[in-house]
């Protein structure tokens, strides 16, 4: 017998935990305007984030999966696409979403039961949230194609879940994408926990990078706590996509430090200690302490930062709860461009029974 | 103006429109190099090359949910899935996204995606390959269900459904793929979706049926019209959403309903046209609604499947069945 393939998975951490560098920072990384506006998108995904888990509790929104944790991961992604780049999220996505132009108030409705939500004014060409597991893939491996196939230096850039890895979805999307060849970026977020199924559960797979190599495309893994890590490497892997070079998968190791959504309690199957050791790996820590060092980023400035984005959240919340119900013919108007005849006498009807009959 | 048959009219709404539309873009397994396994695209990447024409890897939930990706960012794709039996795992992206981007987005992104799906029995297939399952897209909101049953619709519903922009799933009478041969003219000119095609006038009994029934169903009227029946032959060809105006007009004039469909009968579309014609019309109707259809059974292995399809002489007695008062 002998070897006739091999592979190799890549881990890569700029900044450990303490915030101590472990390798020369990229340029982006050595500017401190930079640093910052990450830091502050990462400060107020986490504000929002809390914020909407209590909107839930109170009653002022649906079930909403919290983002605790992912900031550094969500974050690096938004930063390193262009605006004419392509976001296909799964359903917790928030900080790249904001980065892109999305607004809080938006999330919000989406949550809040309405649809209007994914009618975002950010950027009108990503896909909205998507719910049924690393389906997205194809879609971003789709939009991929259509940016080749029009000769635009455009990629792609799905996101799914460690979960999502096991889903016939993702291995097709990097099956094709590999075969053609596709500006496409497909981001796994293993955050080791798929409700209540952990990692170990879900594949004997060492890393979920590696899913990488039999679909024949670059596969690597970072640490997904570190937002210049994730930043650098999405960067490099959209380059490639621009460049023609076909796609990749990056692997992003966090945590999921909430529940899986507001509608689930973890504690009932996974241990506080091994939650309280993760909460000590978690992302802003440490760009916070990196910046401190570098004395780029003060207690002051920290304060005045919160401030302002516990000032913003609250403005988005009231955008938010002032939004008046759309209007009941919303659900036959855009089922098709136009409506069919066939409709008219349901969509009549839901106007006539509207707040007065039809399911109350 | 060229004597064609049902696929070869497939072929030419396609190479029509990919020439007047390069956004259109064909995709599925074998459509390339090989023209298709029925030779629908035949031709087709050598005139338009292999980025309009392209063979993909063998995964129809990837070719369907490409498609998706594609049509929310400005292509066209019309795409091929091989037979009716591999449809089902592009299900889930049909479902949960083609057919609701739109309104998931409110219309934000919207899906102008074909899947065109070879379908039905007839042909001696092996297993898997003679299913008709457009009751379950039937029952989809937010996608069409269009089926064309002789060259001429074939070629205009097609041109139709990719002008559409909104998601179609374009089956195809793969059994009277060659059975005729029809003056098709290479017009350009798109057909109506939306709306049945009344085949043949009538007065004594509404026969409604699409796909390769319609031939079964134009037979058993021919023989009928020598004892002096007439039967009044409505081709669906949009099955969802449902042009039911037609029929019922139809019925309002004959007095008698006869749905005839391949697929099985129970919670098939014929129960959908026959539930209508009841609300809608039901004291018009002489005599009760008829249903010829394929059997509620899986369908067998091709020994036995002229024996589970609905031929003339089970159409005959369906009809037979509404006039004996």
């Amino acid at each position: 017998m002998e070897t006739i393939a091999d592979f190799e998975i890549k881990y890569s951490q700029f900044l450990d935990p303490e915030g101590e560098p472990q390798e020369t920072l990229p340029a982006f990384a050595r500017d401190p305007e930079e640093l910052r506006a990450m830091y502050r998108s990462m400060l107020l995904t986490r504000i929002f984030d809390a914020k909407a888990v209590n909107l839930q509790r109170t009653g002022k929104l649906g079930t909403y999966a919290s983002c605790l944790g992912h900031e550094a991961s969500h974050v690096g992604i938004g930063a390193a696409m262009r605006p004419e780049d392509c976001l296909a999220p799964s359903y917790r996505e928030y900080g790249t979403m904001l980065w892109r132009g999305v607004g809080m108030h938006e999330i919000l409705l989406y949550w809040g039961g309405d649809e209007r939500g994914s009618d975002f004014a950010g950027p009108r060409h990503d896909f909205p949230f998507c719910v049924p597991i690393a389906t997205q893939c194809l879609h971003a491996a789709g939009a991929a194609m259509a940016y080749k196939l029009r000769g635009e230096p455009r990629c792609a850039v799905s996101v799914n879940g460690d979960g999502g890895t096991s889903e016939g979805a993702f291995y097709e999307a990097l099956n094709m994408a590999g075969a053609k060849q596709l500006p496409v970026v497909f981001m796994v977020i293993n955050n080791k926990w798929a409700i209540s199924v952990p990692l170990e559960l879900q594949t004997a797979s060492r890393t979920l990078a590696q899913k990488a190599v039999a679909a024949g495309i670059p596969g690597l893994q970072v640490d997904g706590n570190d937002v210049i890590a994730v930043r650098h490497w999405v960067e490099r892997a959209l380059e490639r996509g621009r460049n023609g070079e076909g796609p990749t998968l990056i692997e992003a190791l966090t945590y999921r430090l909430s529940d899986h959504t507001t509608a689930d309690d973890a504690s009932r199957y996974r241990k506080r200690e091994e939650v309280e050791a993760a909460r000590k790996l978690e992302p802003l820590i440490r760009l916070r302490r990196y910046m401190n060092a570098q004395g780029i980023w003060d207690d002051k400035q920290e304060e005045a930062l919160t401030r302002e984005c516990i000032a913003a959240v609250d403005k988005a919340v009231e955008r938010y709860v002032n939004t008046a119900r759309a209007p009941v013919t919303a659900m036959f108007d855009y089922l098709f461009a136009e409506l069919p005849a066939s409709l008219r006498e349901q969509r009549e009807q839901a106007i006539r029974l509207d707040g007065n009959g039809a399911g109350h | 103006m060229a004597a064609l048959t049902l696929i070869e009219a497939v072929t030419l709404a396609l190479a029509s429109e990919m020439a007047r539309d390069e956004r259109v873009i064909v995709l599925g397994e074998d459509v390339g190099v090989n023209g298709g396994v029925f030779r629908a695209t035949a031709g087709l990447q050598q005139r338009f090359g292999a980025e309009r024409v392209q063979d993909t890897p063998l995964a129809e939930a990837m070719i369907a949910g490409v498609s998706v990706g594609m049509a929310a960012h400005g292509m066209l794709p019309v795409a091929e899935i091989q037979f009716d039996g591999f449809v089902f795992p592009a299900i889930d992206q049909i479902i949960n996204h083609a057919a609701r981007l739109r309104t998931r987005t409110r219309g934000r992104l919207h899906c102008p995606m074909v899947l065109r799906v070879p379908y039905g029995g007839g042909i001696h297939a092996p297993e898997h390959h003679s299913d008709s399952p457009e009751a379950l897209f039937a029952h989809m909101p937010g996608v069409r269900v269009v089926i064309p049953s002789s060259p001429a619709r074939a070629y205009g519903l097609l041109l139709a459904a990719i002008r559409d922009p909104d998601p179609v799933i374009f089956f195809e009478p793969k059994r009277i793929y060659r059975l005729q041969k029809q003056e098709v003219a290479d017009s350009g000119e798109a057909l109506a979706l939306d709306v049945c095609y009344t085949l043949r006038d009538g007065d004594d009994v509404t026969v409604v049926t699409w796909g390769a029934m319609t031939y079964e169903t134009l037979k058993a009227a021919d023989r009928l019209a020598t004892e002096g029946i007439g039967c009044e032959v409505i081709d669906v060809a949009t099955l969802s959403p449902l042009d039911a105006d037609t029929i019922i007009e139809s019925v309002e004039k004959t007095g008698r309903l006869v749905i005839v469909h391949e697929a099985p009968r129970s919670f098939g579309a014929g129960a959908e046209i026959a539930a209508v014609v009841a609300e809608r019309a039901i004291y018009s109707l002489r005599a009760p609604i008829q249903r010829v259809t394929g059997y509620d059974t899986i369908m067998p292995l091709f020994r036995l499947e002229m024996e589970y399809m609905p031929g003339v002489e089970r159409v005959i007695s369906g009809i037979r069945a509404t006039l004996k008062d």
